[in-house]
């Protein structure tokens, strides 16, 4: 690990300016479960660790049945799914919420970090994509907004220019008769970083016999976490049925292109997709039975 | 009382070393701290086969708050000497190159140079800094191509010794030996079922938690002192006098706690470079490595190559076995495939047998003991092919084996004839055991199910030296002084068989492991030697205290030494029943009798360490479509001779099953085509997790040793064993699918099934 300098800005504007100094290879610090691992095995380099965590809009939670749901960038695990409201409302962002690492992980790692980070295979990015997430970016111009789908643009790349940070995601309140789910793939029961991992939100008709409309991700197959609408599209007013989930399944298994590595093959991956987007679909279904 | 009489053995007191280590306060290697304390990095090769071609370290030497760099041209050159470590037998030569690369580089994480610097920030940025030019080369990786001819040499000068006799041919073949008995050919004319298969099985670290550590002093005297991490002190005194050609008598070792070993903590890595950085600057300097440097640069246990035919009649007796068996030795020659060749048929009585084994290079770290070197690949093979040959013939497997069950006078294929074994008494145990009795649902949770079985051997080494030192202090406690370091609960098995020998407490008895300098030489702590060898020296420990307290008590009583008994504790006058006295009386007044009581025992006995069998149960749940295995229960049975203190019995039997679970279905080293290991940390190198595992049960046996005193066998390796060819036996019988690649992970089960219709 290399020397740098470290600041706790106490404003949004403040953080900016600090992000900004052109002259400085600045990153920002949320709980750092990532970040302070790559700087200690000198996977990456900085001069200055500016630390959000004293920011008040990134250590906002709330939760509200009209407008949803809002977590600053910063908020840990444990905070979120400790939240007996949201716990209820968002079962399908828990399943990841309480995945994420161990206890102590939970402690401090958040969802902005994990979004930030970009990983393929980030536990909590396809949930946040299937249940509508939007992402909050503050920077020298403002503020903007984004779709966490469209958040991530490589490896360890995001939307996020220079100067800019993550200051909040958003959801909407869940549609009635609706239901979401995640899950990965591991070899064992802890410990390790998801082959593959498949998030899916379905809205079912009031009799709960056919699909309204539905969204998968896939995560841990493609470059990003992967949005693929249209095997989302074909659940819609199709009736609930195996036929019909595997046929989602089929869409989202194509639409994977994994890569091999020490984790998987590209085939087993593929594999791998149709079987856990079809338990996912299953499970999100339930949900919303229930 | 325990049974047999014993007043301590057989008890569960609470081990002497245990609240230190439950609190913290057990002092490891990485806890050392010494005045001016300087530390090092070890600058690693990124190549898996290179020629050096210049090493420049001007840069790093000029690196603020570095003091001092070192390479391969600051250890001596030294000879073609062989070796004994305890496990292994290794050349020195080797030794010494493995330690800091010399001409080549063979294996990626090879150390080229080691650099020590005021904190470890500066030396890992001095690392960075040290430009070494190589000549990459070929390389090769897997057994059967570094055989092939025109396979990448990592040896130019190193030819293939074939049945003993040294040949012309260079190749990375560095042994091939053979052992025959009887007529293979005739015997396989004789089965009515044969059934040849091949195996192979990939290289996986022992991954003690503890990773490696040296501090090393080397004083204004040129006396070298080496705080460190070991299973053998004087192995590592042995070691630093040979690599450093210095005299034994200028070494000394301090043995500190361990965090596991495995067999792997035999080999020096880090000692002779600190050591030489602790020269060049005159300052002590501590070295610790990294999860990744443990798996890239320290010894794991071979991947191999294995086929194994064997054949039986209709009325299921084995008639015949061959095997051929390659192991990767890594970098240098010195695979366990000898020890492998030992056991692979050895559960059984087979009247033909022949086994070729192969001792192969490759360029991965050179190999290294892990708890029964060899024998888990071999009983994977093999157990596996018995278990097919039982279902041939409609023969429950438990059954089978009994049946064909090895037993006292039956001759191994390597030679020696089995003394009193409990082989047949423990395969009988398991299989009349609740958990092999009880009925399992093939189905449940859209998964299906089944049960496996395998058995094992592993030889127990003999005794080997073993020295023990006793003072009495006038309470009646004993200060016991050993030199076996403690690896898996040791200090209370031996103290446990001193108490009982002279009458006291487990706890009356305080055990140090102490340094070189402070106990007589005393072999390492491996190839489950110590609890039989070091117990053997304390028995006699014991019975020296006896003699000596006669001796004492003849003089404070004004009678004869020899008119005088002990028993159950009390030593007592034959003629007078008044003159008498429990052990712990006879202390307070000793000392008035001839000073202060003291003993020194050293012992080498000649007895066998009594083999090990191990047989387990193990019910596993198989998800079809991810091809994951989940265990279910797993039941491990084994006999422990004389089980000293059971729960440590078990805890042995424990941690060898779940280090073959993790064999078995998860863990392996994972190289991309440059010859680099893709998976050197904890994350992806997927040893089982808690959540992974049922609690294990366990059944100890007791067929006691006869060359023990208490007829104690070594119990920490066979549980290892079994698990690969149980768990490869219980997936066949959920699947219909027959898998003979380790590991069984997820996508390797998928493909399996996918490929079979299972
Ligand atoms: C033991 C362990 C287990 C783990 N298990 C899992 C797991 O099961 N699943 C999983 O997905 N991950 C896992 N992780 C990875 C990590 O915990 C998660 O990615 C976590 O969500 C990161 O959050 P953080 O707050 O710690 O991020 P940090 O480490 O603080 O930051 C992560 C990255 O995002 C950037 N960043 C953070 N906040 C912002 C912001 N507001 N604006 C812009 N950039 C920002 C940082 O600069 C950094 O590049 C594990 C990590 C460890 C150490």
């Amino acid at each position: 690990m290399h020397a740098f300098d470290y600041a706790t800005p106490e404003s949004v504007a403040d953080a900016v300016v600090m992000l900004s100094d052109p002259g400085k290879n600045a990153c920002v610090l949320a709980g750092g479960t990532d970040l302070i691992v790559q700087l200690r095995e000198n996977r990456r380099r900085t001069d200055l660790v500016v630390d959000v965590k004293k920011i008040a809009e990134l250590n906002a939670l709330s939760c509200d049945a009209a407008t949803g749901l809002t977590i600053g960038a910063a908020v840990p695990c444990y905070r979120i799914y400790g939240d007996g409201q949201i716990a209820a409302a968002y079962p399908g962002l828990m399943d990841a919420a309480r995945l994420v690492g161990g206890t102590g992980i939970q402690g401090r790692a958040s969802l902005g970090g994990n979004l930030c980070n970009a990983s393929p295979a980030g536990d909590t990015i396809p949930p946040m994509i299937v249940l509508g997430g939007e992402a909050e970016i503050a920077g020298p111009d403002g503020t903007r907004k984004v779709a966490v789908e469209d958040f991530c643009t490589a490896p360890g790349r995001t939307v996020l220019a220079d100067g800019e940070f993550l200051v909040s995601l958003h959801f909407p309140a869940p549609a009635p008769n609706s239901g979401a789910y995640y899950r990965r793939f591991i070899p064992r029961n802890e410990m390790d970083i998801a082959v593959v991992g498949v998030g899916a939100s379905v809205v079912l008709s009031g009799d709960k016999s056919s699909f309204v409309s539905a969204r998968i991700a896939v995560g841990a197959v493609a470059p990003t976490p992967l949005f693929v609408s249209a095997a989302g599209e074909a659940l819609a007013g199709e009736p609930v049925s195996d036929e019909t989930i595997q046929r989602a399944a089929d869409i989202a298994r194509d639409a994977a292109r994994p890569i091999s590595d020490m984790r998987g093959t590209a085939e087993y991956r593929k594999h791998l997709t149709s079987v856990l987007t079809r338990r996912v679909v299953q499970g999100a279904v339930q949900r919303a039975k229930e | 009382m325990s049974q047999n009489g014993h007043k301590v053995i057989g008890t569960r007191p609470i081990r002497h070393d245990g609240v230190d280590k439950v609190t913290g306060r057990a002092i490891y290697g990485a806890d050392i701290q010494l005045t001016g304390l300087l530390y090092g990095a070890i600058k690693r090769s990124p190549h898996p086969h290179a020629r050096i071609k210049s090493i420049d370290t001007s840069r790093a030497e000029a690196h603020p708050g570095v003091r001092a760099v070192v390479t391969a041209h600051d250890l001596p050159q030294i000879a073609d000497k062989l070796a004994d470590l305890g496990e292994a037998i290794v050349n020195l030569r080797d030794a010494s190159n493995n330690v800091l690369a010399y001409g080549k580089v063979l294996y990626k994480g090879h150390a080229v140079a080691g650099v020590a610097a005021v904190n470890l920030h500066v030396a890992q940025e001095a690392v960075e800094l040290i430009d070494v030019e190589y000549e990459p080369l070929p390389h090769v990786t897997g057994v059967l191509e570094a055989m092939e001819d025109g396979a990448p040499i990592l040896h130019e000068d190193m030819k293939t010794t074939s049945m003993g006799e040294e040949t012309d041919k260079v190749s990375n073949i560095a042994n091939h030996f053979q052992h025959k008995m009887g007529e293979p050919d005739d015997g396989f004319a004789e089965a009515d079922v044969v059934v040849e298969r091949e195996f192979t099985t990939q290289t996986v670290h022992q991954g003690y938690i503890e990773t490696h550590n040296a501090t090393a002093l080397w004083n204004e005297e040129g006396q070298l002192t080496i705080w460190t991490s070991t299973q053998g002190a004087f192995s590592v005194r042995d070691q630093m006098s040979e690599i450093l050609q210095m005299p034994i008598s200028k070494v000394k070792i301090v043995p500190l706690e361990i965090g596991g070993g495995f067999g792997g903590k035999i080999s020096v890595y880090l000692d002779p470079v600190a050591a030489l950085l602790s020269k060049k600057t005159g300052h002590p300097v501590k070295m610790t490595m990294t999860r990744d440097e443990v798996f890239e640069g320290t010894g794991p246990t071979p991947g191999s190559y294995l086929k194994v035919k064997m054949g039986a009649t209709n009325d299921g007796r084995l008639t015949a076995a061959t095997a051929y068996m390659a192991y990767e030795a890594g970098a240098y020659p010195g695979s366990p495939v000898g020890a492998g060749a030992g056991c692979i048929f050895t559960p059984y009585d087979i009247p033909n047998v022949q086994i070729d084994g192969y001792d192969v290079c490759v360029n991965k770290p050179k190999t290294n003991a892990y708890r029964a070197p060899g024998a888990t690949n071999a009983a994977f093979a093999t157990e596996t092919v018995v278990d097919e040959i039982s279902e041939k013939l409609g023969v429950d497997p438990l059954e089978f084996r009994v049946k064909n069950g090895a037993k006292e006078g039956t001759r191994r294929a390597d030679g020696p004839v089995h003394p009193v074994i409990g082989c047949i008494e423990t395969t009988e145990a398991a299989l009349n055991c609740e958990h092999y009795r009880s009925s399992l649902d093939k189905t449940a949770n859209g998964k299906v199910r089944g049960r496996g079985v395998a058995s094992g051997y592993w030889f127990n080494f003999n005794g080997g030296r073993s020295a023990i030192s006793v003072s009495i202090n006038p309470d009646g406690t004993i200060n016991m002084l050993e030199g076996s370091t403690d690896i898996g609960g040791s200090r209370a098995s031996i103290a446990m068989q001193l108490a009982e020998t002279i009458g006291l407490e487990a706890t009356d008895i305080k055990p140090y492991v102490v340094d070189t300098d402070s106990i007589g030489y005393t072999d390492v702590t491996g190839g489950s030697r110590t609890t039989f060898g070091t117990g053997y020296a304390a028995h006699a420990t014991g019975q020296a205290l006896i003699r000596e307290m006669k001796e004492r008590a003849s003089k404070l009583w004004d009678v004869p030494a020899d008119a005088i008994d002990f028993a159950d504790g009390v030593f007592s006058y034959r003629d007078d029943a008044e003159k008498r006295g429990t052990f712990k009386e006879l202390a307070s007044q000793a000392g008035d009798a001839g000073g202060p009581v003291v003993a020194q025992v050293s012992t080498n006995p000649d007895g066998s360490g009594g083999g090990a069998f191990a047989t387990h149960v193990v019910d596993v749940e198989v998800d079809r479509e991810t091809g994951k295995v989940d265990i279910l229960r797993y039941t491990a049975v084994q006999d422990a001779g004389t089980a000293i203190h059971p729960s440590y019995v078990e805890g042995q039997m424990q941690g060898g099953v779940v280090q073959g679970i993790g064999w078995g279905l998860n863990e392996e080293y994972i190289y991309n085509d440059a010859g680099s290991m893709t998976n050197a940390s904890f994350l992806d190198y997927r040893m089982p997790t808690t959540l992974d595992l049922p609690m294990i049960e366990t059944i100890i046996v007791e067929v006691p040793n006869e060359s023990h005193p208490y007829g104690v066998r070594g119990v920490g390796e066979v549980p290892i064993v079994p698990p690969p060819a149980a768990l490869a036996n219980a997936i066949y019988d959920a699947t219909g699918v027959r898998l003979r690649d380790l590991p069984m992970s997820p996508p390797r089960v998928q493909q399996a099934l996918a490929e079979n219709g299972g």
